[in-house]
Formats: structure tokens, C-alpha cells, sequence
């Protein structure tokens, strides 16, 4: 068998190229930022990870993450459930939707927030009369963390969805299984990896955005700063060490999220192999 | 509102076999509802307060133009490098075996993973004068931290996974036949590549290319660090967005929000229709 580009010098030259060009570009920031991050020792790294403010930034963070993720799901398995398994006029419509926070830019997605339920916004006007205040705080971070992370899980269920059909819970509904019955035991098992997945890079991105928060937060430390905000600040003060140590453990979530969709991939061919 | 509306209006249609289609309906429109559609009132609001003449001004104050320049300059030159980029690292990925493969393969979705603040940051160590990169290249004569430069960097890194992940999976459903027809008839390599794959890999290279763009296009994290935030000369709209909201100046904010959000999504709605008469063509109209 005869095919384009496997003589051994094209090969080689190919093979050589893709893996210097990717090693500069993508591999040297990744082993930079640790670098930096350790550059004054174990103990400078740890000062700075266990500085007051950082843990603040980290809990806020984490705070955040765990309240999107739930969200996240019901929605993304709620859309997923309607645009593949029924057919409705608008379904072309919404599938296309969900796609806009990933076009609209953070600093976008961020303003029209501040907009609407800033002070000057209408409806920031009427609760600002209850004296509830949701941008510069918290649930302004929550609010636009929501926004661009919302098409992760039903960009990653739909296609799958999809493909799978729905004979298997048409099968369960003749047999009489009541809805929930027919999800919990039928749809979920043959989606769990991919839902998994999705959360994973929920997470990441929560865990992980900068533009849009970056608009409403306003970053007050120890209160609403994030942990990428947190860097930002120790990085404008010129504590290059402070701010690589919080880019480190950003990172690291980074790299894990890397290994656990290299394992899922993994797993789905093997799955794939023995079916 | 018309989240429970809707189910009824549509309830003649043939009897659906599966249930929840209620609840899924309900829960999705009023998720988009309020997280999508809402918030954009927020800015035809703000918009709503300006005459057409004040906002042809904001929109096309020099500054503001430069900013313009400058985002889509760099977003065309580093989607033109992922397109070249992307296209290799595909093709290698998808054609031959070498040890560290699936390291590579990884290490692809890095950008996409990564915070984009901690990629600006580490992109402006990196490249800096005294950086490891920077120490290398600025005797040279190439300067790339706080130049335009440094800002298309930035966006090839944040949108290189795009090309990859959109061109891979056509690459892989490539036929064997493909390669031997065109090789038996005698095509060298190159003209084999040019003649014969690249037509079939041409629709996702576009999409992916396409999508890389639009992302460039809204970076912010990744670019601030490393860009120098120059007026008229290296910044980018998205901080332009940014400063005018630091100056408290909502109305001005928003109308070059309301440039950038129409572009985008203008750019993807052009994507997506690129995409679906691909996709149909592919599967003979079933699509």
C-alpha cells in the first residue's frame, strides 16, 4: 500500500518540523511557567501560594467553579435531550444559539452583564431599590462565568447523542419504564463519558477565565478577585515569582485536564476496538 | 412567557414517542432566555441613548480605528500561520506513528486548557529581552514582546487548536484509495497533496482557519500582557472596550462592543452556513 508522504525523508522532515515548531510554541511557556514559578525555591513558591490573599483568590475560584458545573449540566444535557431527540421547528435555531458565547469576545460577554444589572442598567436600577448589588460581586462573577462556559457539555453531547439515536430509549418507553427511569438507566450510561468530559472543560474554563470576570469583578483583593485576576495584580506589581506561582497551580489544572481527556479517548478506543 | 406557551402551540404535531420534551424545552429556553437573549437588552439599552451621529463618532475615532487595524492585521496573520501550522501538525498526527505521538496529540489542546491569562503572562516572560526567547531573537533584530508582533503570537497560541481538531477528523476519514489513485497515475508527493488531498481537506481548513480568526479576534488574556497596550499602535479593540469602561464612558464601551459583536457573530453565522453545505455535500443532502 502506496501512500502520499511515506518516503523516509518526507516522513522525517515532516515528523521533525511538527515536533520542534509544537515543542517552541506550545511545550517551552508550559515548562516557563514553572520555571518562573520555582525559580527562588520550594519555599518562596510556597510562601506565595499560602499568602492570605491567594487562598482567598482560590477559594473564590473554586466557589464559582462548583456553582457553574451544576448549572452547566442540567442545562447542557436539557438542550442536548431536546435538539436530538425531537424534531421542532426553531431547532436549527438553538443549536446555533449556544454557539454565541463562544464567538462573543470575554470583554464582550462581560459588559453586556455590567449593562443590564450595573446600577445604570434597568434591571441593575430595580434591584439596586432592594439594595441588592450583583456586579463587583460574587454573583456578577458567577453570572458571566455561566455565559461563556454554558455550551461546553451540550457541544460535547449533542454530536454523540445524535449519532447514537433513540431507539434504545423508544425500546425502554414500550416497555413502559417511566422518564426519569429510561435517562437515569438507559441514556445515562451510554453519555457518561462524554458528559464527563464536558464538565472537565467547564471546569477548566471556569476555573480559568479572565475577560469576562475581569469587567465585572472589580477585583478587590481577598474579596472578588479570582485567581486569574490575582495573577494579574501580583503581575502588574512586578511580583513576577507571586504571580507565576498562582499561574502554576492554573496550570497544573491545566495538565490534568489534558491527561483526563487523553484517558477518556483512550478508553473510548479501546471500547471501540473490543466492540 | 413562551416557555410554557410553546410546548402547546406545537402540541398538534405527530404524538413524540419519548417524554420530556416539555421540561427539556422549558429548561433550555429559559436558560437561554435569561443568560443569553437578556443581557443583550443591556446594550441595545445603552445604544438606544445614542444619536446616530454620536455613534458613527465613537466608532470612528482614530484611536479607535487604529485599534480596529491593529486586532484584525494581527488575527489574519496569526490565522494564516495556524492554517499552514495546524495543517502539518493534522496531517503528521494523523499519518504516521513515531514515539511521543500521543504526547504531541496532548499537548495540541494545551491553549484551549490553559487559562488564557497565564498564557499572557508566560508568552510576555518568554518573549521579553531578557526572556528565553527574547534573549535569542531581539539580537537578531526581532523584537516581539510590546509589538504587533507579540499580539498575532498571542492569538496563534490561543486558536492553534481550532485548525487542528477541525482538519484531524477529515484527515482520518480519508480513504486509503485517495492516496493510491492519485500516486499510481503517477503524481509525485507534492502534486498528489495539491491536486488530490487538499480539495477534500480544503471545507474543514477553511472552518478551522475561520474559527481561529473569530476567536483571535475577541483574545483579550493572552494579549494585554505581551502587546504593550499602545494607543494607535499596539492595542487591541477588546482593551479599547476596556479602557472606555475604566473611564466610566458606557456609552462608548458599547458602541464598540456593539462593532466587535456584530462582526463575530456575523463571521460565525458564516462559519456555520460554510460548514452546513459542506457537511451536506459530504453526506449527499442528508444532512
Amino acid at each position: 500500500m502506496q501512500r502520499i508522504g511515506d518516503a523516509p525523508a518526507v516522513r522525517r522532515g515532516l515528523i521533525l518540523a511538527a515536533v520542534a515548531l509544537s515543542a517552541l510554541f506550545l511545550l517551552l511557556p508550559l515548562v516557563a511557567i514553572f520555571a518562573q514559578a520555582f525559580a527562588q525555591g520550594m519555599a518562596v513558591f510556597w510562601t506565595n501560594v499560602s499568602n492570605e490573599y491567594t487562598v482567598a483568590a482560590i477559594g473564590l475560584t473554586l466557589f464559582i467553579t462548583v456553582l457553574t458545573i451544576p448549572v452547566c449540566l442540567v442545562f447542557g444535557v436539557a438542550l442536548a435531550w431536546l435538539v436530538t431527540r425531537f424534531q421542532f421547528p426553531g431547532r436549527r435555531v438553538l443549536q446555533t444559539l449556544i454557539d454565541i458565547p463562544f464567538a462573543v469576545s470575554p470583554v464582550v460577554a462581560g459588559l453586556i452583564y455590567l449593562l443590564l444589572y450595573g446600577r445604570n442598567g434597568w434591571l441593575g436600577g430595580l434591584l439596586d431599590g432592594y439594595d441588592i448589588q450583583l456586579m463587583f460581586a460574587w454573583p456578577g462573577i458567577l453570572m458571566v462565568t455561566i455565559f461563556v462556559t454554558c455550551p461546553f457539555v451540550a457541544r460535547e453531547l449533542i454530536p454523540l447523542m445524535q449519532a447514537q439515536g433513540s431507539r434504545e430509549e423508544e425500546a425502554a418507553v414500550t416497555l413502559g419504564a417511566p422518564g426519569w427511569t429510561i435517562f437515569r438507566r438507559v441514556t445515562l450510561p451510554n453519555i457518561r463519558w462524554a458528559l464527563l468530559y464536558g464538565v472537565i472543560l467547564t471546569n477548566a474554563r471556569a476555573v480559568g477565565e479572565f475577560g469576562a470576570v475581569s469587567v465585572v469583578s472589580g477585583a478587590i483583593r481577598g474579596q472578588t478577585n479570582t485567581l486569574p485576576l490575582h495573577l494579574e495584580q501580583l503581575y502588574q506589581d512586578y511580583n513576577t515569582v507571586g504571580a507565576f506561582a498562582s499561574a502554576a497551580l492554573l496550570a497544573l489544572i491545566a495538565l490534568l485536564t489534558l491527561a483526563a481527556k487523553a484517558g477518556l479517548e483512550w478508553r473510548a478506543a479501546r471500547q471501540e476496538a473490543h466492540a | 412567557m413562551s416557555t410554557r406557551a410553546l410546548p402547546f402551540a406545537i402540541g398538534s404535531a405527530p404524538k413524540r414517542v419519548l417524554p420530556g420534551f416539555g421540561l427539556s424545552l422549558g429548561v433550555s429556553l429559559l436558560f437561554i432566555s435569561l443568560v443569553l437573549l437578556l443581557p443583550m437588552t443591556g446594550l441595545f439599552g445603552q445604544l438606544a441613548g445614542l444619536s446616530l451621529a454620536e455613534y458613527w463618532a465613537i466608532i470612528s475615532d482614530g484611536r479607535v480605528v487604529a485599534s480596529y487595524t491593529v486586532t484584525i492585521g494581527a488575527a489574519a496573520v496569526a490565522a494564516l500561520v495556524n492554517g499552514a501550522f495546524g495543517l502539518l501538525l493534522a496531517w503528521v498526527l494523523v499519518r504516521y506513528e513515531f514515539p511521543g505521538k500521543r504526547l504531541l496529540d496532548a499537548l495540541m489542546d494545551l491553549p484551549f486548557a490553559l487559562p488564557t491569562a497565564v498564557a499572557g503572562i508566560t508568552l510576555a516572560t518568554l518573549y521579553s529581552s531578557n526572556g528565553w526567547m527574547g534573549r535569542l531573537l531581539e539580537p537578531l533584530g526581532l523584537q516581539v514582546a510590546y509589538t504587533w508582533v507579540g499580539i498575532a503570537l498571542a492569538m496563534a497560541f490561543t486558536s492553534i487548536p481550532f485548525v487542528v481538531r477541525t482538519v484531524q477528523p477529515v484527515l482520518e476519514d480519508l480513504p486509503v484509495e485517495v492516496d493510491e489513485a492519485a500516486l499510481t497515475l503517477g503524481a509525485n508527493d507534492g502534486t498528489a497533496f495539491r491536486r488530490v488531498i487538499l480539495p477534500h481537506l480544503w471545507p474543514a481548513l477553511v472552518t478551522g482557519t475561520g474559527l481561529a480568526f473569530v476567536r483571535s479576534l475577541g483574545e483579550f488574556g493572552a494579549i494585554i500582557f505581551i502587546a504593550g497596550n499602545m494607543p494607535y499602535e499596539t492595542e487591541i479593540t477588546a482593551l479599547m472596550i476596556f479602557v472606555r469602561l475604566q473611564e466610566y464612558d458606557y456609552a462608548g464601551a458599547s458602541a464598540i462592543a456593539s462593532v466587535v459583536l456584530f462582526v463575530s457573530l456575523a463571521l460565525l453565522l458564516a462559519i456555520n452556513i460554510w460548514q452546513g453545505r459542506f457537511i451536506k455535500r459530504l453526506h449527499g443532502g442528508g444532512g
